[in-house]
């Protein structure tokens, strides 16, 4: 078994991990991060995409609510081009406490969240599709954030920092010598090849599978693994983030964002973070949630549905699960468990990873007697190359709370930010519309070749990278096509046709995953002609005896073979 | 929002990206500036927002032929969301004085028809003179320009002694091109309504608003549309038809300018509720057996090309339907998708071509019949046939009037 030295090993690559790697890395630490799927796999790259104001915490977690209000002005700085400044409203419907909203804006004036009323006309007049029965509506600065994008370019900036991002590597052990965690055994799950890591420290920062890695240490850590559905409805009938004014609860958020509005969540406890279902009833609930907002909404088409699983961390008994404070928590083991060598930073939002993984690499620095100071708020993220680089800047937000910010984002000049118009305008410049792959979401040939040769091991990862297939059609026209690219481009390196067929067959299934809760009207239509195209023309039904795994590839490995396959 | 509004902004929802309008369109067979209407419309729409800018172009070489309408099977309304896009890039970006001045067919054809025409339409026909149009306002200079009238319809009406015979009356929507260019198109609608014993009432008019929705102009359509519901709505309250012998026409008062402008009183409704294509009128009438079928024969055989917005009306045929009854008369249909003209389309300098490219298979089909004469119902798409292969065009009532043994 080859070992390989280095200073931390961080564990987990969503945002959290790779946030981490990205901080050591600029401070001049060693780092590899071993991820057992894709970056974002877990829970990074499923959830509604919110850049949060704060606002949905101002009330029961005001801590939380405070560090998201602080962590958006960062991120717009360092990562305009994955976040979309919507803007966001909390509406007070007719099913709503009234006495709220005072709460909510003293809550707000409190933690630091900026808030400001809007008169219904005014909210109207910007959402004409709102529920003109709601009476209160107050603006925060939430936003639409790309958290694959987002992750990628993290990890892109650490890889040049010198950090190395293993994806599709599992940790098998970790490695403990008395009280002290060495290391971690990891299987390259594109070979099975075993790999010993040896590190100063172990960096768990595995999300709601935290529990399961500090286990293999012998440490117990209890995440409650909170699962939330949401369903990502064909296109945007809000532009704005549209918020309950009431205590979070399911079904109280509609977050535009790319081409799809998203409305969520659910949040039901689920024993093991990789077995969970989808429930009928909660899509049900969450459309007719939605229609309270926006009267109508569960007519009109679901694209698909899906769930993520919160990594709430338990410290002692409550009750509920919603309770739980969504602010996160760094455990030393060594003062918490008498285990030397490991940190586990847990709970914790998409919108506050910079700052966990500032406080995680402040402590770890201290350990290891490095003083350079944390410069991730700072420094801009780079664009991978999958996207298009861009000079149009879109106007910025000139009026309400998040204006004076906008306005402090777009003097730092950095990387436009990401619009609604941005992928459509940019295959127009170049006018590749005849060379589109993906055509649902803009995915244009070069953009698909960027990602494959970024090192895809799957058409997930393509998907997660360009948005392939995620668009109506859910990959009735881009799923064959980008196969037959995946096998131009990697056949040379050992990707067999049959590797191929596997890559689609693996990218359907998953696909057919988040139709299933979805289907009827719309969808159910677009699942038909789907379906004569894969098994009535194409005959993908008989492909799977031709079909094989490997070539560099990753497709149905058990390791990551998580979501609702066992529930 | 009302519903009709919610049909056509949630249509896109239904596209279920078959392609099937894309392999029909018209347009998108003959260029590639045009990407197709699934990527303009329901595609391209899902990343508009009206808050931010435009961020396309390509939705302008939409010809607005409404054959993807036609063809999609799921009802996605993509002519109505590429002519909403279209407008959306005119209001952030402006309207070039070039579609604006043929967007107003009812100001270029009232300056231009008169004692003064013949001089003009010599002017026009002077190859330097079409180039300086050319160079200057961007109307290609093989375009087929139509030769102006030297007296207007409603000035030929005005002196008209109608028979005092009649038992019913309708109301005649004469559009733009009978009153400037082709008075004697509606002097045969009214020789073969007052044969049929009607009092044809001409209600006061203007433009009804199709070229300046197809150039995005919104506005000036939008006060158009209205003007002209305001004066046709009491005939259509009356009971009184309102018929149209230009199929664009009365498509435009029957659902285009309320659908796209987003109009929808109850004014609007019973004018849109109220107009009838004028062989669509006939036609009902023929089934009553109220039609006079005292037709001499007419022993031809004739090419009749159904324009795009005629079929876009979902009526079938009604004009070889009404025109089957003239002994010995066959028509031949084109079943072409479109003459390529598309109204003020095909006048364009950039788009000239594509709309030739487009109009080929009926030129050729025309000039395969040998025929001296085609037969069309639309204005536009006569000249364009002409201009396309020689052969004299006319609209079916011409031929009907010519059967009943009218004098015009």
């Amino acid at each position: 078994m080859r070992t390989i030295e280095t200073d931390v090993l961080v564990i987990g690559g969503g945002a959290t991990g790779t946030g981490c790697a990205r901080d050591l890395a600029m401070r001049g630490i060693r780092a590899i991060l071993v991820e057992k799927g894709d970056l974002t796999h877990g829970t990074t790259g499923r959830y509604h995409g919110l850049l949060h104001s704060g606002g949905r915490y101002v009330t029961k977690d005001p801590q939380s609510a405070t560090e998201c209000a602080r962590e958006n002005v960062v991120l717009r700085k360092i990562m305009p081009h994955c976040l979309e400044d919507t803007s966001g409203f909390f509406v007070t419907t007719p099913w709503d406490d009234p006495a709220y909203g005072d709460v909510f804006v003293k809550n707000c004036r409190l933690t630091g969240v900026p808030v400001q009323e809007l008169s219904v006309q005014e909210m109207l007049r910007r959402e004409p599709m709102l529920n003109p029965q709601i009476s209160r509506v107050f603006e925060v600065m939430d936003g639409s954030a790309d958290s694959f994008l987002a992750t990628r370019s993290t990890a892109l900036s650490a890889e040049e920092y010198g950090a190395q991002i293993w994806t599709y590597h599992h940790v098998v052990d970790l490695v403990r010598e008395g009280d002290r965690v060495t290391g971690a055994v990891v299987e390259d799950l594109r070979n099975g090849e075993r790999i010993g890591i040896l590190c100063a420290y172990v960096l768990n920062a595995a999300g709601a599978w935290a529990g399961k890695i500090a286990a293999m240490a012998g440490v117990t850590v209890t995440v409650l693994p909170g699962k939330g559905t949401m369903v990502a409805m064909n296109h945007r009938m809000v532009n704005t983030v549209v918020n309950r004014c009431k205590l979070p609860d399911d079904g109280d958020i509609i977050v535009p964002i790319h081409t799809v509005a998203v409305i969520g969540t659910t949040d039901v406890h689920v024993p093991d973070p990789d077995v969970y279902g989808i429930e009928p009833d909660e899509i049900q609930f969450m459309l007719a949630e939605g229609d309270k907002l926006l009267p109508g909404f569960s007519q009109y088409r679901a694209l698909r549905a899906w769930a993520g699983v919160r990594p709430l961390y338990k410290d002692r008994d409550v009750v509920n699960d919603r309770d739980i404070p969504r602010t996160f928590k760094l455990l030393d083991h060594a003062e918490r468990d008498g285990v030397e060598g490991m940190l586990s930073i847990v709970g914790g939002k998409w919108t506050t990873y910079r700052l966990m993984a500032e406080e995680s690499v402040d402590a770890l620095a201290k350990r290891l007697g490095n003083t350079r100071p944390c410069r991730t708020a700072e420094e801009p993220l780079p664009l991978p190359p999958t996207e298009h680089q861009t000079t149009f800047r879109p106007p910025i937000r000139t009026t309400g709370p998040g204006a004076r910010v906008a306005a402090e984002v777009e003097a730092l000049q950095r990387a436009p930010l990401y619009w609604l118009g941005k992928h459509l305008s940019e295959v127009e410049r170049e006018q590749s519309f005849a060379d589109l792959i993906c055509e649902c979401e803009m995915a244009s040939r070069s953009r698909v070749l960027a990602a494959i040769d970024a090192g895809a091991k799957n058409l997930d990862d393509i998907r997660r990278d360009v948005r392939m297939g995620m668009g109506p059609c859910q990959g009735g026209w881009c799923i064959y096509r980008t196969t037959a690219l995946l096998f131009e481009r990697r056949g040379e390196d050992g990707l067999s046709q049959a590797n191929s067929n596997d890559a689609l067959l693996h990218f359907l299934q998953a696909r057919w995953k988040g139709l299933v809760p979805v289907l009827w009207g719309d969808q159910l239509r677009q699942a038909r002609l789907d379906e004569l195209i894969y098994v009535g023309v194409l005959g993908a039904d008989r492909l799977r005896s031709i079909a094989e795994q490997g070539g560099g590839l990753v497709t149905d490995n058990p390791a990551v073979a998580t979501e609702y396959v066992k529930a | 929002m009302d519903h009709i509004e919610l049909s056509l902004t949630q249509s896109l929802d239904h596209c279920i990206k078959c392609n099937i309008c894309t392999s029909a369109c018209p347009v998108a067979a003959v260029t590639d500036a045009f990407p197709g209407p699934k990527y303009v419309g329901p595609q391209a729409q899902r990343f508009r927002h009206e808050g931010q800018p435009v961020p396309d172009a390509s939705v302008d070489y939409c010809s607005g032929c409404r054959v993807c309408n036609q063809v999609c099977p799921t009802g996605v309304k993509i002519a109505e969301l590429n002519a909403r896009a279209r407008a959306q890039i005119v209001a952030e970006r402006g309207l070039p004085f070039r579609n604006w001045l043929v967007a107003r067919a009812g100001l270029v054809g009232r300056m231009s028809c008169g004692p003064h025409a013949p001089l003009l339409n010599f002017g026009l026909r002077l190859a330097p003179a079409r180039w300086a149009v050319e160079k200057v306002i961007g109307i290609h200079r093989k375009a087929p320009l139509p030769a102006s009238s030297t007296y207007t319809f409603r000035a030929w009406f005005r002196k008209h002694r109608a028979p005092t015979t009649a038992r019913r009356q309708v109301a005649f929507f004469h559009g733009c091109a009978t009153n400037f260019y082709e008075p004697h198109v509606g002097k045969a609608a009214i020789a073969v309504l007052e044969h049929n014993g009607f009092e044809v009432l001409l209600p006061k008019q203007q433009c009804c608003g199709l070229p300046l929705i197809s150039n995005g102009d919104f506005k000036a359509a939008t006060s158009a549309h209205e003007a002209n519901v305001q004066a046709l709505v009491s005939y259509a309250r009356q009971g009184i038809p309102i018929v149209g012998t230009s199929t664009s026409c009365t498509l435009t008062l029957k659902e285009e300018a309320p659908e796209i402008l987003a109009l929808h009183s109850e004014d609007v409704q019973a004018v849109a509720a109220g107009t009838y294509d004028i062989f669509e009128f006939l036609r009902s009438l023929a089934e009553r057996g109220e039609l006079k079928t005292d037709f001499r024969p007419i022993e031809r055989h004739l090419p009749y090309h159904q324009p795009c917005q005629y079929r876009a009306h979902r009526l079938g045929s009604p004009a070889m339907d009404v025109l089957s009854l003239i002994p010995g008369l066959v028509l031949e249909e084109s079943h072409a998708e479109c003459c390529g003209i598309a109204g003020t389309y095909g006048l364009k300098q950039e788009k000239y071509q594509i709309g030739m490219d487009v109009g080929a298979k009926l030129f050729a089909m025309v000039k395969r019949s040998g025929s001296d004469l085609a037969l069309c119902d639309s204005e536009t798409c006569r000249w364009q046939i002409t201009h396309g292969t020689g052969v004299a065009s006319k609209h079916p009532i011409e031929i009907l009037a010519e059967a009943y043994g009218l004098e015009l």
